[in-house]
């Protein structure tokens, strides 16, 4: 794979960087793919096992795919005061997945986050890096038929 | 440019000072809340105004750090007009330009408004938020661009540094922040100058600093906003603490969920490096420091510094036993100083004030300010820097506002997941290390999350310990089980399901976990269960005797129905509802099926009436 190719020579193909490498890739195709992941380890000389203990060890991995939008609620404190679980709950029900989860159609990812640090804006909730703040469960709903009416014909009759 | 000398830093600041003195200047709150709210908007509003009216060589427009009143977002200050516009939106913005900026008239509509007097605030200090505080680690949060090393130096920036290496030895250093009596504002409060005079003393062939910024405690956003507002701050104090300890090296591990402030860090020690205060000899010295960034992967035990470290070295977060401590053998086995973000930012302070000043702020055994983010149910929801020992009530009242009306403030959590919920008769306690933990609370990093008569305190017990049981590394079985079964026990009372013997369980549980538990998470986690159980035990009580929540918050506990009195019969709640719970004509009465009703709440939150009641 040519991009983590890329991603371990910026870094340098060592074990302190593993951390930094995994990152990067993940920003790059929003989860782990194994051939990355195999191929840092042959790389950097790092048993898979190590490699996959980190990647399922911080909340920042995913080693599933992620949907055309992600969908990220904020349980912060602030957040679970001010209703953030009902949100969740909507989505589950809006969705028909749970969090952690990608809809079978690929359109949505949807995860929980331990806050953002925007606790001004409780509840909150991100979607494709964007806020939304002071979230209720029916604010959510109309944002999600947005969305949905937003994606292109062309790509429904498929 | 390189700076080699403490005249020639002097002479750049007056230079800088001078040169930007006379121009007026807009500055745009660039906090994340802000941003949220639009705030790029109306900075880019004002870029294409000025522009269009030909004022934009006359004005500065620039992002600052966040202004801490996050609640009323966006922020927009004037200078030299000193005028403090609230809630500014995209579209109040060519108004701003043509009557305050060019007519010198203010507009009252995006003034705060005092909500007892109606009187409007037209500077900041006149707000009863901003009025109260004491911003020194803050003071220059919505003043500085933080994107630009100039606006510090022009301020007096990097001084401080310049007076450690060309006036003091590096034991200097260390005792004026002993006599300081600076304590770490990381949560455990341990005296910063004795940390650096083990960690100088401790035998290596290298050293190093680190700032740890992987503030996770949810509710809390200090950290952050120091590191986007004022960065400098914090690298000028690292360079100093690495001086004092003889380090070469430094490392700031920042949560990668902060993508803003790993961005302004970035920028802030490029810019360090080309002015000389990074790198070789700094001011001419034989003292040579650089720090790098490692982005924290998502781990809540990588706040504890053993597992800090972990993560630094490249591996799972986990903790391990000490002694030894880090300041003996940290990063790669070498002696390593680990300070909070705030911590460091207040070393350049007394650096330049003194520690005989720093050490007249606050309390006999805390010195100081610290920074709070005030949060939940309170009016004024924001970041706020205050003196030590200055009591939770005004904090919270006075500050905060209190609750928004009608409910009424009832307690509050301090500390994040290790902290614990104080009782509002405890209000009149002063905001000290001693009397937090005490009080079985403890400092924490700074969050302070208000709690009202709608908050179940079983349901926040709950609410921590799931946060903990999911963070918790799985290395030692106290915490790795332990924070498990608290949780469940914690689950069935807020079902309805517990008994008597399963309260006594749970403490009793509180109680080894905190005993046996390797590290500050394990050690701390049943403080939440502990503080609510000694203030909160009725409500405990009242789940399990009467299967009822009192704040109406536990959902297997209560139900929603609709009151007829109330109800006008507007058909408003009967579409959203996603079990059509709901049925009723025009203008009658509507009810709500108990079979049906999955109890998700939309038609409370849809009711305008306040028909819609939980019981």
């Amino acid at each position: 794979m040519r991009e983590v190719e890329a991603i371990i020579e910026r870094y340098g193909a060592e074990r302190r960087h593993v951390i930094a490498i995994l990152q990067d890739i993940q920003a790059q195709f929003h989860y782990l793919p194994r051939e990355a992941l195999l191929e840092v380890a042959a790389r950097v000389r790092i048993p898979m096992i190590d490699l996959y203990s980190i990647a399922t060890f911080y909340n920042g991995f995913s080693l599933i795919p992620r949907g055309e939008h992600v969908i990220r609620v904020c349980l912060g404190t602030a957040c679970h005061l001010k209703g953030g679980t009902r949100l969740v709950e909507a989505l589950e029900r809006e969705l028909g997945v749970r969090q952690g989860e990608m809809t079978s159609d690929g359109q949505f990812s949807f995860e929980t986050v331990r806050c953002v640090g925007a606790c001004a804006l409780a509840p909150l909730v991100l979607i494709d890096g964007r806020y939304y703040p002071k979230m209720t469960q029916r604010k959510l709903t109309q944002v999600l038929a947005r969305l949905r009416r937003a994606r292109p014909a062309a790509e429904i009759a498929r | 440019m390189k700076i080699r000398t403490l005249e020639q830093l002097r002479a750049l600041a007056e230079e800088l000072r001078a040169a930007r003195d006379h121009r007026p200047c807009v500055r745009v709150c660039g906090g994340t809340g802000c941003r949220a709210r639009g705030s790029e908007e109306v900075l880019a509003r004002f870029k294409t105004l000025l522009q269009e009216t030909g004022l934009a060589e006359a004005v500065d427009v620039k992002f600052t750090g966040c202004h801490g009143l996050c609640e009323r977002g966006p922020l927009v200050s004037l200078a030299p007009q000193e005028v403090f516009y609230q809630g500014v939106e995209a579209d109040d913005v060519r108004a701003i330009v043509t009557e305050t900026l060019a007519r010198g008239t203010v507009i009252e509509r995006l003034l705060a408004q005092d909500p007892v007097t109606g009187k409007h605030a037209r500077r900041e200090q006149e707000i009863p938020f901003y009025r109260r505080q004491h911003r020194l680690v803050l003071r220059f949060n919505g003043i500085l661009d933080p994107t630009d090393i100039r606006e510090y130096i022009a301020v007096g920036g990097y001084q401080a540094l310049g007076t450690a290496l060309t006036h003091l030895t590096p034991e200097e250093v260390i005792e004026i922040i002993e006599r300081s009596g600076l304590r770490g504002r990381g949560g455990a409060g341990f005296p910063t100058g004795k940390k650096w005079r083990m960690a100088r003393a401790a035998p290596g062939s290298r050293k190093y600093v680190i700032c740890n910024g992987d503030e996770g405690d949810p509710g809390a956003f200090m950290d952050r906003s120091v590191l986007e507002g004022n960065p400098h701050s914090v690298i000028e104090g690292m360079i100093i603490g690495a001086y004092a300890i003889g380090a070469a090296q430094g490392i700031i591990y920042v949560r990668e969920e902060y993508p803003l402030a790993v961005r302004t860090l970035e920028i802030a020690l490029a810019q360090a490096r080309d002015y000389g205060f990074l790198g070789e000899e700094i001011f001419d010295s034989a003292f040579s420091f650089d720090i790098e960034i490692v982005r924290g992967a998502g781990a809540f035990v990588a706040g504890e510094e053993t597992a800090l470290i972990a993560a630094v070295e490249g591996r799972v977060s986990e903790p391990r036993q000490r002694p030894p401590y880090p300041v003996h053998r940290g990063v790669w086995g070498y002696p390593t100083v680990i300070n909070n973000v705030e911590t460091w930012a207040n070393v350049p302070l007394i650096i330049e004030r003194g520690p005989e000043w720093f050490a007249s702020l606050g309390t006999a055994t805390s010195k100081g300010t610290k920074i709070f983010s005030l949060v939940g149910k309170v009016m004024n929801t924001g970041l706020v820097e205050i003196p030590m020992g200055m009591t939770l009530r005004e904090l919270i009242e006075e500050i905060g506002g209190g609750a928004p009306p009608p409910r009424e403030i009832k307690a509050v959590q301090i500390g994040g997941p290790s902290g614990g919920c104080l009782p509002k008769a405890l209000f009149d306690l002063p905001i000290d290390y001693e009397s937090l933990t005490e009080a079985g609370a403890m400092m924490g990093s700074g969050g302070l999350i208000v709690m009202d008569d709608r908050t179940c305190m079983v349901d926040v017990a709950r609410y921590f310990m799931d946060f903990l049981r999911d963070e918790s590394c799985g290395k030692c079985l106290p915490c790795r089980e332990g924070t498990n079964r608290m949780y469940e026990l914690l689950t069935a009372i807020c079902e309805g399901r517990a008994t008597e013997s399963d309260l006594e369980l749970l403490e009793e549980l509180a109680h080894v976990v905190k005993e046996t538990s390797l590290c500050g998470l394990g050690q701390t986690a049943p403080n939440p269960v502990l503080t609510t159980l000694r203030y909160f035990r009725p409500e405990y009580e009242a789940h399990i005797r009467e299967r009822r929540c009192p704040a109406g918050v536990c959902k297997a506990l209560i139900r929603y129905v609709i009151n007829a009195e109330r109800c006008t019969g507007c058909l408003a709640c009967l579409q959203p509802c996603p079990q059509q719970a709901i049925s009723g004509q025009l203008k009658q009465p509507h009810v709500i099926s108990e079979e049906r009703c999955i109890k998700c709440g939309i038609c409370y939150e849809v009711c305008q009436f306040g028909a819609v009641e939980i019981v």
